[in-house]
């Protein structure tokens, strides 16, 4: 198979796996043009064929990781694990008073472009882990090898992306005061 | 049975399909006597869901896609 015939099918997949990654699509666009270069370079020596999505996958993701190590943001072990629970706050605040469903209420403050900004304050490894896991379905085991890791770090590195994530949600609401328009404007 | 914090610490695990079964059914006995932790769940099923629908996009933007398939047209391949 040629390599350019082998490609084509999962270019738009690549694509918005990077924009996912890197939160903006000139920052994508870059990291896509990169892995194609890997991908294409490694390609004559690639052993299994059988499974692209899998290893063009472990090529953009291993693109990716060494720009942000190149920008030195991925230092994992400055951030110690937190017992923030967000479910927790949002019962014990109650942003939404005269709300039934305070918690779904919390997540529609959220459209997709704040998501996706929200997701770019977790570290890049965890970032990575998560999107691979929650928006692509890759289990842990196929994480580990996308990101040659050992299982046991990718687990670790989901449960840390999962508190990080809910940090920054609540975060980026109270710091915004998404909080405080949505209760005012249920007044 | 497991106490809260215990059942918490699991909620994503469990939508993995990643705990033992032992865990699972521990698990599974506290989400039947417990409706903190049921919303939990719920909660946690919400944002993976958002998380996986967020930045969905129909298609590659037209010039990014000219822009990958004339670098990918001009690889060249040893013969």
């Amino acid at each position: 198979m040629k390599f350019e015939d082998m490609i084509r099918p999962h270019l738009a997949y690549l694509y918005f796996l990077a924009v996912r990654l890197c939160g903006e699509r000139t920052s994508a666009e870059d990291l896509v043009q990169d892995a194609l270069l890997r991908a294409f370079r490694a390609f004559p020596g690639l052993r299994n064929p059988d499974q692209p999505r899998l290893w063009l996958t472990r090529v953009l993701t291993s693109a990716f990781h060494d720009r942000v190590r190149r920008s030195d943001r991925d230092d994992l072990s400055l951030e110690s694990d937190s017992g923030f629970d967000l479910f927790d706050r949002i019962t014990e605040e109650d942003p939404f008073p005269y709300s039934d469903r305070v918690h779904l209420d919390f997540l529609d403050l959220f459209d997709d472009a704040k998501l996706l900004e929200v997701l770019q304050g977790l570290q890049p490894d965890l970032r990575a882990a998560l999107i691979l896991a929650y928006v692509y379905g890759f289990t842990a085991k196929e994480i580990g090898e996308i990101m040659s890791r050992p299982l046991g770090t990718v687990l670790a590195w989901l449960h840390r992306a999962r508190k990080q994530l809910e940090r920054e949600l609540w975060e980026y609401a109270s710091s915004r005061h998404l909080l405080m328009s949505r209760a005012e404007a249920r007044v | 049975m497991i106490n809260c914090k215990d059942a918490v610490s699991r909620l994503w695990a469990y939508l993995d399909r990643n705990l033992e079964r032992v865990q699972e059914r521990e698990l599974e006995e506290h989400l039947g006597m417990c409706r903190h932790c049921c919303g939990e769940l719920e909660f946690a099923k919400q944002i993976r869901e958002r998380l996986r629908t967020a930045g969905e996009m129909e298609a590659v933007p037209e010039e990014a896609r000219a822009r990958l398939d004339a670098l990918i047209a001009g690889f060249e391949e040893p013969r």
